[in-house]
């Protein structure tokens, strides 16, 4: 017997192998049905009902949670499906806060398209009246949450727990009761949240939306007496083109820079430049920790979710984070303080940084005491979307250009900062030219790479000239617990642990476009990162010449210098005293 | 939902995690230990539970013990009373009871507990003893057969134990 087996949708044979749920032999063949709560990197959880069918003989089922079984007769639909499945869009529309026009999420939502697709002209709930619409949190510098327009689907809650095991947000009470909440009702920003908005990247509808500075930055651009300056992060370039229907992955770095002059941007610089500037410090102090076998393993601090992670949480490791800042927070230092000598007409009063990133968290991170004042405002991919579909920039027919200089030029090394693993990558490239003074023949560490949910931890070894360094890249918050457990236990061999937080790294961060109904496009926007790389002729960041002039020109000589020291390191603080944990 | 704050023996539940492993598939048995000590579910305990036991998170415990009948989130008075409501004494007339016992020890609207600590007021589904609907019953002791003036001569009787 083989074993190809067959079920029926719609009286067509389909074949089917190792599907897990009718739901997915369903999208493999060419069908489709509408579901909310269905995530592909995340659990099945059957709650919205949308993916009903009817299957022959027992009659309404969810595809969701159903095992295809050969030989049964299912329906997408029928009369009977089309009738409960509009109830049921009728039912969530009658308790949703019906502000489409106004929201956030509008055009983006899921609950709107599926409303217009099936034809909802008419509710006959009653509206839910405005006094009893619950309370809007915008407490958080990064993401709002709206619960009357929560639908209860539970991506959100799971994306909390399965991505970064921390479950800020719950279901409580039951039945027509339920809501998700932080503990007991609690603002995000007075629970210990780490910002890093898959919670957001999951939402179906605006219940969760990203908290946007479009309207402060357009007033700073409308500013005569202002200088407007944009920084663009490395995974930008290879997710935007999204929202205007290229494929994910594709490299739209140059019509990126180009669509920022037409915004009104006065100067566009490039973080991939201080990705490479990140890598000759970190480096360097990785080096430096590794001689004197001091402070290891080194854990990586571009990710301001992880560095929220362990002040929160582990607040007694945190000796063991890089005291660099991030590319974010190195590019807005360097800006505040050496514009000014390329560019006489920028001082400390007209100039304004805003960055472009694919992350909500760094929304965060501009607010931290030990960064406040360097940047300005953070768009996320979505925000710096939306301003060039608002300014009516045809962003396909753009053509491409150049960033300014001198903080403009990049290493391949500094693309790969926005995949999990680049990073790490990028360090080795460099450090072992630091300590042996000699290049790493070959750049490309591929036990590193990777970014679906297979990889989230992932380990190398690296032989610098007989002495060996377990290196260790995790992304998710769930796995890097796993680490800091053996690290606790006293099991942990590894000298350098790279850290992300959102699952593959910033490629999906949770200010990038919509990618939650397909697992394969982070794996697309990190290819897109890696052939950069490639093609660049410079791949590690100690050979970038912009970073070599600003450290002759302005930062004394030497890779961390004093100078460097002062002006790209930061600290970090205990989070958990006087938390609502701290009991 | 506000929840009366007070400083709980962090002692006591670890000795209670402790007694379950830590595991997180106890962690109704633990709540429930909980409960014994502090007659409700203090939110430092939820949290403190939430943060210790591996898995599970001070939302995700706040989820199941909101989940749960059971549990209260609300600190009980000296005198747990609870008015039976299951079908046979619904039908002869537990609600009349239910409202003289409100207003007999002046509880307000949405409370669970009264202001000075003496009673707190529950409906309950069903005691068991339809025989002797409608039932109430105070620290566990049943009071059968109950009518607005038995609930006041009741209550009068637990106030002046308290004088």
């Amino acid at each position: 017997m083989s074993d190809k087996k067959t079920l029926f949708i719609d009286n067509l044979e389909v074949e089917f192998t190792d599907e897990k749920t009718v739901l997915e032999v369903i999208r493999n063949n060419g069908f489709n049905v509408p579901t909310f709560c269905d995530r592909p990197d995340l659990t099945q959880f059957g709650a919205c009902r949308m993916c009903i069918v009817e299957q022959e003989g027992r009659g309404i089922q969810a595809s969701c949670t159903m095992l295809p079984r050969a030989g049964i007769k299912i329906h997408l639909n029928s009369a009977k499906v089309r009738k409960i499945r509009k109830t049921i869009l009728e039912l969530l529309l009658a308790n949703h806060k019906r502000e489409c026009l106004t929201c956030e999420k509008s055009g983006n939502c899921e609950l709107q398209k599926y409303a217009a697709e099936y034809g909802i002209t008419d509710i006959r709930f009653p509206k839910l009246e405005e006094k009893n619409y619950l309370e809007t949190d915008t407490s958080s510098p990064s993401l709002v949450r709206d619960p009357s327009k929560c639908i209860l689907c539970g991506a959100c809650v799971r994306a909390c727990t399965e991505f970064q095991g921390h479950s800020v947000l719950g279901f409580v009470n039951r039945g027509s009761n339920t809501q998700v909440q932080p503990m007991n009702g609690r603002k995000l920003s007075e629970v210990d949240c780490v910002y890093c908005g898959q919670c957001q990247a999951v939402c179906p509808t605006g219940a969760i939306s990203i908290k946007s500075d479009i309207e402060k930055v357009w007033s700073e651009i409308n500013n005569p007496e202002k200088k407007v300056v944009v920084q663009v992060a490395p995974s930008v370039r290879v997710a935007l083109g999204e929202e205007f229907n290229l494929e994910p992955g594709e490299n739209t770095i140059g019509k990126i820079y180009s669509a920022a002059r037409k915004l009104g941007f006065d100067l566009v610089f490039d973080t991939n430049f201080s990705a490479d500037l990140t890598i000759t410090e970190e480096a360097a102090e990785f080096v430096q920790r590794f001689m004197n076998k001091k402070n290891l393993p080194l854990f990586t601090s571009c990710c301001p979710a992880w560095v929220r992670y362990v002040e929160t949480q582990h607040p007694e490791l945190i000796n063991h984070l890089s005291s660099c800042k991030s590319p974010q927070g190195m590019m807005s230092a360097v800006l505040r303080g050496f514009l000014g000598k390329y560019y006489p007409e920028y001082n400390k009063n007209n100039t304004v940084i805003v960055s472009v990133m694919p992350c909500t968290a760094k929304k965060y991170e501009i607010t931290r005491e030990q960064m406040a004042g360097e940047t300005d405002y953070v768009l996320t991919t979505q925000e710096f979307a939306k301003m060039i579909k608002n300014a009516g920039i045809e962003f396909k027919q753009l053509k491409d250009e150049k960033a300014d200089s001198p903080f403009g030029l990049y290493s391949g090394a500094g693309t790969i900062f926005g995949a999990s693993g680049g990073v790490a990558e990028a360090a080795i490239r460099t450090a072992y030219n630091i300590i042996t003074g000699e290049e790493l023949s070959n750049v490309n560490i591929t036990e590193l790479r990777g970014v679906g949910a297979n990889s989230r931890t992932k380990d190398t070894v690296i032989d610098i000239k007989g002495t060996k360094v377990k290196v260790r890249v995790v992304s998710t918050l769930k796995e890097a617990e796993k680490s800091i457990k053996e690290l606790k236990e006293g099991k942990a061999d590894f000298g350098m642990l790279e850290v992300m937080a959102c699952p593959g790294g910033c490629v999906n961060g949770g200010g990038q476009p919509v990618s939650c109904l397909n697992s394969l496009i982070k794996a697309k926007r990190a290819a897109g990162l890696y052939k950069e790389d490639e093609d660049l002729p410079l791949r590690k960041s100690h050979q970038n010449p912009d970073i070599l002039k600003l450290y002759t020109e302005c930062l004394g000589g030497k890779f961390g210098s004093e100078q460097a020291h002062h002006l790209l390191h930061t600290e970090y603080t205990n989070k958990f005293v006087n938390s609502y944990k701290d009991i | 939902m506000t929840l009366v704050s007070s400083r709980i023996d962090t002692a006591k539940l670890d000795k209670i995690m402790q007694d379950y492993d830590y595991n997180k598939s106890n962690l109704i048995a633990m709540l429930q230990g909980v409960q014994q000590i502090y007659k409700y579910l203090p939110e430092e305990a939820i949290t403190y539970i939430g943060t210790k036991v591996e898995g599970l998170s001070p939302a995700t415990v706040f989820g199941v013990a909101t989940f749960y009948a059971q549990f209260s989130l609300e600190p009980k008075g000296k005198y747990e009373i609870k008015v039976c409501d299951g079908t046979a004494c619904h039908v002869r007339g537990s609600m009349p009871v239910l409202n003289a016992v409100k207003k007999k020890i002046q509880l307000k609207d949405g409370k669970m507990t009264t202001d000075n600590g003496l009673f707190s007021l529950e409906t309950v589904s069903c005691l068991g003893a339809c025989s002797l609907a409608p039932a109430m019953v105070i620290n566990g002791k049943i009071y059968p057969k109950m009518t607005e003036e038995a609930v006041s001569m009741i209550i009068d009787v637990l106030l002046k134990e308290n004088e």
